[in-house]
C-alpha cells in the first residue's frame, strides 16, 4: 500500500517495512536533480522532520520523514545517478526504507487518489 | 519537501508583468518572482535549456533591466563625475562595462554603456534600476536629461548559432564584433542590437520597442537554432563563465577591485581619479585588498550555494557569493571572496555545506571558456 504526504514525499508500505522517495509531482517542480543526501543508515527520524536533502541544479529542498521510524537501508543507487529521481521518482528513485515506529500515523496519509486530487487542486 | 532559499523574491511588492508575460506563459514558461516582476525561471528544464544555449542559440527575455539614455550638454563630462570610465575613448557603436559607485567606493550597480549618435545609452540591472535613476538623478547636473525607456523591450539572443539565425533576419549583423551595436532593422521594427551577453557565449542583446516585442519572439523562435531559455539556465551559464551577479557577488560592501573588475576603472581614471569612490579604489589598485574574489571547483557533487563558508583548515577565510551545479562540467563550481593569501590558482581550501566539509580547489574563471566573436 502506497501513501502520500502533502510536502510530496511517497511511503510504500510492505510488512514491516516503506520505502520513501518523492513524487513525480515534486521531480517536476525541483528540475533537474544533481544530488540527493541520504539519512545514515540506523538514524531515527521523526514525522515532518528532515530525512533527506535534494539538489537541484537551482536549489536545495528538504525531504520531510513520512512517519516515524528508523533508517534501515538508503538507495546506493542515487550517488552515481541522482538524476533517476527525475526519471523514475515513484520506482528507481527511492530514497531509503525504514521501520515502520508509529504504524497510526500512516492513517493520516493520502491514498494514491487522495494526493491526486491534492495537487489537481494546487 | 520544501525549497531552502527563496533568493531575489522580493515579496513585499506587488509584481509588475513585463512586455513578453503572455507570451513565456503560452509557450509553458514557470514564472517566478524576480526583480520586482513576474519572470520565466524555465520552459522545458534549466540543463535542457543550458545545454541548448551551449550548443545552438538561447532567447532571454530581459526586459527587466534598466535601459537609460543620458544626453544634455557636456554630457560626457558629467558621465565621468560619477562613473570611472574614460568616454574619451568610448566612440560612436562601441559598447563598454563600467560601474556605478557609492563615495566609498562600494557597487551600487553594475552596467553596460555605450555611446549613441546624440545620447550615451545605459543598460543597468532591474533589482537596481529605480535607485540607479535616483542616483544618477541627484548626481548629475539638472541640464543632464536622463529618459528612462521603460516602453522598451530588451532581448538576449545568445550562442554559437545566434550568429546565423539572426542574420537571416537582419543582414550586416553579423558584422558586429564583441562590444559594438549598430541601429537595424528587425520585422520592419527599428532595433538596436549590440553583440554582448551574459552567458560566455557569442550573441547578442536586442533593444526594441515593447509592442513589437512578442512578434520579434515570435520571429526568432520560429528559427530551428533557437528556443527560450529562463532565468535558471541564465544564472548557470553566467556562472559557468565566470561573470559577477549583482546583490551576490557585488554590493554596496564590496569593492569592484576585491571584485577583480579593475578593468571596470578606465587607465586615464586609474590616476586621475575624479569619480565616486575614487579615493578607495585608486588605493586598492595600488595596495591590493585584503580579500579576493575567486573561483572554486568543488569535489563530488554537491554544491555549494551562496553564503557557504570556506575554510582553510580551521580557519574560516572566505564565504561563497554564488554556486551551483555547472552542467557542461557536470561538477559543483562555485565563486567566492576569500582572504588574499589563499586567492592563488591551485590553493586547496574546503567549503561547509550542512556541516560537511568538501574539498575544493582555487581555479581560473571563466570556469568555460568565453567564444565572443572579436572578428574573423
Amino acid at each position: 500500500m502506497r501513501y502520500f504526504t502533502d510536502e510530496h514525499e511517497w511511503i510504500d508500505v510492505d510488512g514491516d517495512v516503506a520505502t520513501v522517495g518523492i513524487t513525480d509531482y515534486a521531480q517536476g517542480q525541483l528540475g533537474d536533480i544533481v544530488f540527493v543526501e541520504l539519512p545514515a543508515v540506523g538514524t531515527a527520524i521523526q514525522q515532518g522532520k528532515d530525512a533527506a536533502v535534494v539538489e537541484s541544479v537551482k536549489a536545495a529542498s528538504d525531504v520531510y520523514a513520512p512517519i516515524d521510524g528508523e533508517v534501515t537501508e538508503t538507495n546506493p543507487a542515487l550517488e552515481e545517478d541522482p538524476s533517476l529521481v527525475n526519471s523514475a521518482p515513484e520506482g528507481e528513485g527511492w530514497f531509503f526504507k525504514m521501520t515502520i515506529g508509529n504504524a497510526a500515523q500512516l492513517d493520516a496519509l493520502m491514498d494514491e487518489a487522495g494526493y491526486k486530487a491534492f495537487i489537481d487542486s494546487l | 519537501m520544501s525549497d531552502h532559499d527563496t533568493d531575489d523574491q522580493i515579496e513585499d511588492l506587488p509584481l509588475d508583468a513585463l512586455p513578453l508575460d503572455a507570451w513565456h506563459r503560452g509557450r509553458g514558461a514557470r514564472m517566478v518572482p524576480f526583480a520586482g516582476y513576474e519572470m520565466p525561471i524555465q520552459y522545458e528544464g534549466i540543463v535542457a535549456e543550458h545545454n541548448w544555449t551551449r550548443e545552438n542559440a538561447g532567447l532571454f527575455d530581459v526586459s527587466h533591466m534598466g535601459q537609460l539614455l543620458l544626453s544634455g550638454p557636456d554630457c560626457d563630462a558629467a558621465v565621468e563625475a560619477v562613473l570611472p570610465i574614460d568616454l574619451s575613448t568610448l566612440k560612436l557603436g562601441q559598447q563598454r562595462y563600467s560601474l556605478l559607485l557609492d563615495e566609498d567606493g562600494g557597487v551600487l550597480d553594475d552596467l553596460m554603456i555605450s555611446r549613441w549618435p546624440d545620447a550615451l545609452y545605459l543598460v543597468v540591472n532591474g533589482a537596481t534600476k529605480w535607485d540607479d535613476i535616483g542616483t544618477l538623478r541627484e548626481a548629475l547636473p539638472d541640464d543632464i536629461t536622463l529618459n528612462h525607456l521603460d516602453e522598451h523591450a530588451l532581448l538576449a539572443l545568445q550562442g554559437p548559432k545566434a550568429a546565423d539565425a539572426l542574420a537571416r533576419h537582419v543582414p550586416g549583423v553579423e558584422a558586429l564584433t564583441f562590444m559594438k551595436f549598430g541601429k537595424f532593422k528587425l520585422a520592419g521594427h527599428d532595433v538596436t542590437i549590440a553583440r554582448a551577453g551574459y552567458t560566455g557565449e557569442d550573441g547578442f542583446e536586442i533593444s526594441l520597442p515593447a509592442a513589437p516585442a512578442a512578434e520579434v519572439a515570435d520571429l526568432l523562435c520560429a528559427e530551428p537554432e533557437v528556443k527560450p531559455i529562463g532565468l535558471g539556465a541564465r544564472d548557470s551559464l553566467r556562472l559557468e563563465a565566470g561573470l559577477p551577479l549583482y546583490g551576490h557577488d557585488m554590493s554596496p560592501e564590496t569593492s569592484p577591485i576585491e571584485a577583480g573588475l579593475v578593468f571596470g576603472i578606465n587607465k586615464r581614471r586609474r590616476t586621475e581619479g575624479g569619480f565616486h569612490g575614487a579615493d578607495r579604489i585608486i588605493r586598492e589598485i595600488n595596495e591590493g585588498t585584503a580579500r579576493k574574489w575567486v573561483g572554486l571547483c568543488i569535489e563530488g557533487r554537491l554544491p555549494a550555494r551562496e553564503g557557504a563558508e570556506v575554510f582553510s583548515g580551521s580557519d574560516r577565510i572566505g564565504t561563497v557569493t554564488s554556486g551551483g551545479f555547472s552542467p557542461t562540467l557536470g561538477a559543483p563550481i562555485a565563486m567566492a571572496y576569500v582572504a588574499s593569501q589563499y586567492a592563488a590558482t591551485g590553493t586547496a581550501l574546503e567549503v561547509e555545506v550542512r556541516g560537511k566539509r568538501l574539498a575544493a580547489t582555487v581555479s581560473p574563471t571563466p570556469f568555460v571558456p568565453h567564444r565572443y566573436f572579436r572578428g574573423s
